[in-house]
């Protein structure tokens, strides 16, 4: 017993790594990039590497060094891996965040230490509202919903059933999608919910069927969304004359093009897509394509990548500095053309400012591909605009 | 007579266990930086050690121990929350919470055979979890418990960002806790378990009250799980529905597998080593880490699991005469 645990106490020690150098400055990237969501820490971290492939690692003189920490998605490893980050390895930025609670889990951490959190992936409204160092790059689940609510009113669509995964983004989902549609006008017959774990929609999609709504309104998080549409068609929905409509998770970039042609049609609304039309996003596609053997980018990638824009502006601007209060203050209200559109940071909420896009599933060159035929311009949170009124 | 020398001499203390405990008291003057992987490995520990005492000595197999964590996790959470910061009462709250879902369903593994235990052990988890995910208003649902705040521990040390204050409070604890676990192997109710254990048949019909001894032990081993749920919720401030996942089940399995179910120790050992490997791994390779523990996993149980713990044990009897 007594050597094993003198073993692993040595062992301990020496793994924490030597002072910091004062010219570097080091941003502490957590991600899932293991277990179920994966993909989004997959993309985020290739995302990243093309950020500083492409513009270098070093800003105002000093050296950016990115530490890469897997999460696995449990929110108290998260907290406790920014603990360290923050102890031993002195990270002027926490970056990244899969899931909310994650997010969540650490804003704590951020305010204690005084330490921006960027989040580039995690979608619930309330984030940015747990600590004053919390900065999104990434979206709000209201921010797709509410513009698809309002497209669907303006094109005629009366009678809506809502179907979302049951946990916190979900309901996000629901109630704003909901919220808005009534204020407009339209009903909502029934509000209908999934588990996250087990998705089985043969039952829901009967009582949808059964309700005969205009439309059905789908939020399942990225990934789930192919075996959603499947099962869609299996039952003969599509024919049915009930449109369908959905946040872009559903209609996920990464995936969208192994869901098959079932997919064509699908309007959806959402921050990004990889088929959209401007010149820094076509650059941004192909670099990233050719740095990760052909993977296509989804708005996950693009959070990260937007994400490393504003922590190397706000150096810029700060000249270097790593001051925690003062990288905030740069980056409020910071705005600049990603490669989504132009966006920036709400310098009241710290949240993204974006458009958002209504777009059609089609079939672009033998690919699948979110096509955009409509824009709602600099579109911020909805559920925070609300809370202000 | 026999029997309470025989038990007087087991129940001593070892030389090995001396220096294991001065050494992980001593870690907690380590310079700054380790701490909190310490106390993540404390309580894991703690956890394991409850899965010990009903598997490793009663012979109960479960795959839903994550049930207590997460019960004693969100009691400890909630009165921080809505009452009081003190851990201490948390930590109080919590054991008993744990306990008494454990006194609750202890009826249901008395019942059928490990397969079902198996089932029923993983239903109550799930149950729970489901239940804290249908109740957003209380226990904030899929976001997790937000706002909980912790008080200075014994109204002196705050936790601090080093995780100095958690790591003692979890250590302290998980000592507490241990000379609890020792003293009740360490006395014929132990012995009767083992029996128990052995032979569930035979043991009746020597007069054990099988029953009994079996619903007290899922009792004391639930508020074990509680209390490390407590820790857990208290040093970290945050609760979520990932508490009462089956991942958390199965690695408190895996790590009392590690470390040789059946001892005391064990539990501790795993925590040690399945810790300090993740973490070693994790930093090489955030990507495939999880291959190379499956790896080691397998040919750690292929090759050398009973070499190893069986190695200890002689270690620990060798420095114990």
């Amino acid at each position: 017993m007594r050597r094993r645990a003198l073993l692993a106490l040595i062992a301990a020690v020496s793994v924490s790594s030597g002072a910091a150098a004062q010219d570097t400055v080091k941003i502490g990237l957590i991600l899932p990039m293991t277990g179920q969501q994966a993909s989004t820490g997959k993309q985020i971290d290739a995302a990243v590497k093309l950020y500083q492939a492409l513009n270098g690692t070093t800003v105002a003189g000093k050296k950016v060094e990115v530490i890469l920490k897997d999460d696995t998605s449990v929110p108290d490893v998260t907290k406790r891996l920014a603990q360290e980050l923050i102890v031993n390895d002195k990270v002027a930025f926490l970056a990244g965040f899969g899931i909310t609670p994650s997010a969540l889990a650490t804003a704590p951490i951020a305010t204690q230490a005084k330490v921006p959190e960027i989040v580039m992936a995690a979608g619930t409204s309330s984030i940015t509202e747990a600590s004053p160092y919390v900065v999104r790059t990434s979206f709000t689940l209201a921010q797709s919903a509410v513009p698809m609510a309002d497209w669907a009113v303006k094109n005629g669509i009366k009678k809506v059933v809502t179907l979302v995964s049951d946990y916190g983004p979900g309901i996000d989902a629901e109630k704003s999608f909901s919220d808005e549609f009534k204020a407009k006008g339209g009903t909502i017959i029934e509000n209908l919910r999934v588990p996250m774990r087990s998705p089985d929609f043969s039952p829901v999609l009967q009582k949808a069927a059964d309700a005969k709504a205009d439309a059905l309104f789908v939020f399942v998080p990225s990934g789930a969304g192919a075996q959603f549409v499947k099962q869609f068609v299996e039952r003969g929905l599509d024919k049915s004359g009930m449109k369908l409509i959905a946040t872009g998770d559903v209609t996920d970039d990464d995936q969208l093009n192994g869901m098959g042609d079932v997919m064509v049609g699908v309007i959806n609304a959402h921050n990004y897509s990889a088929a959209h039309d401007s010149a820094v996003n076509k650059a941004f596609v192909s670099a990233f394509r050719k740095a990760n053997g052909g993977l296509r980018p989804n708005f996950m990638a693009v959070g990260g990548y937007d994400g490393m824009h504003l922590i190397y502006e706000a150096l810029k601007k700060t000249n270097g500095s790593t001051d925690g209060a003062k990288l905030l203050e740069a980056m409020k209200g910071m705005a600049w053309e990603s490669p989504r559109g132009p966006i920036s940071i709400d310098p009241e909420t710290r949240d993204i400012v974006q458009n958002i896009y209504v777009r059609k599933v089609q079939k672009v060159d033998g690919e699948l591909y979110n096509v955009e035929f409509e824009t709602i311009p600099n579109v911020k949170d909805p559920v925070k605009a609300a809370k202000k009124k | 007579m026999w029997v309470g020398q025989a038990l007087a001499r087991r129940a001593r203390w070892r030389w090995a266990e001396i220096v294991f405990w001065l050494a992980a008291f001593a870690a907690l003057f380590l310079p700054a930086g380790r701490h909190l992987i310490l106390n993540e490995i404390a309580i894991l520990a703690l956890f394991a050690l409850s899965l010990d005492l009903i598997l490793g000595y009663a012979g109960i197999i479960s795959l839903g121990h994550a049930a207590f964590l997460g019960l004693g996790a969100y009691a400890a959470g909630l009165l921080a929350k809505h009452v009081t910061d003190d851990p201490t009462v948390g930590l109080a709250l919590a054991t008993v919470a744990a306990a008494s879902l454990g006194f609750a369903t202890s009826f249901l593994v008395l019942r059928g055979s490990d397969l079902t235990r198996l089932m029923v052990t993983l239903g109550v988890a799930m149950l729970l979890g489901e239940l804290a995910n249908a109740l957003p208003d209380l226990t904030g649902g899929a976001d997790g418990l937000q706002g909980v705040t912790m008080g200075p521990l014994l109204g002196l040390f705050e936790f601090d960002l080093y995780g100095r204050v958690a790591y003692a409070y979890s250590l302290t604890t998980l000592f507490v806790l241990m000379l609890v676990a020792r003293a009740v192997v360490y006395s014929p109710f132990g012995l009767s378990l083992m029996a128990i254990r052995r032979n569930r048949l035979r043991a009746s019909a020597l007069g054990v009250p099988v029953h009994k001894r079996l619903i007290a032990v899922y009792t004391l081993a639930a508020a074990f799980a509680g209390a490390a749920g407590a820790l857990l919720a208290q040093t970290t401030a945050f609760v979520s529905l990932d508490f009462f996942e089956f991942h958390r089940s199965a690695d408190v399995l895996l790590v009392l597998i590690i470390g040789g179910a059946g001892w005391l120790y064990g539990g501790i050992l795993g925590a040690v080593l399945y810790e300090a490997l993740q973490d070693a791994l994790a930093a090489v390779t955030p990507e495939y880490w999880q291959f190379w523990i499956g790896l080691f996993l397998v040919a750690f149980v292929m090759l050398g699991r009973e070499r190893l713990t069986g190695g200890m044990r002689g270690l620990l009897a060798r420095f114990g005469r």
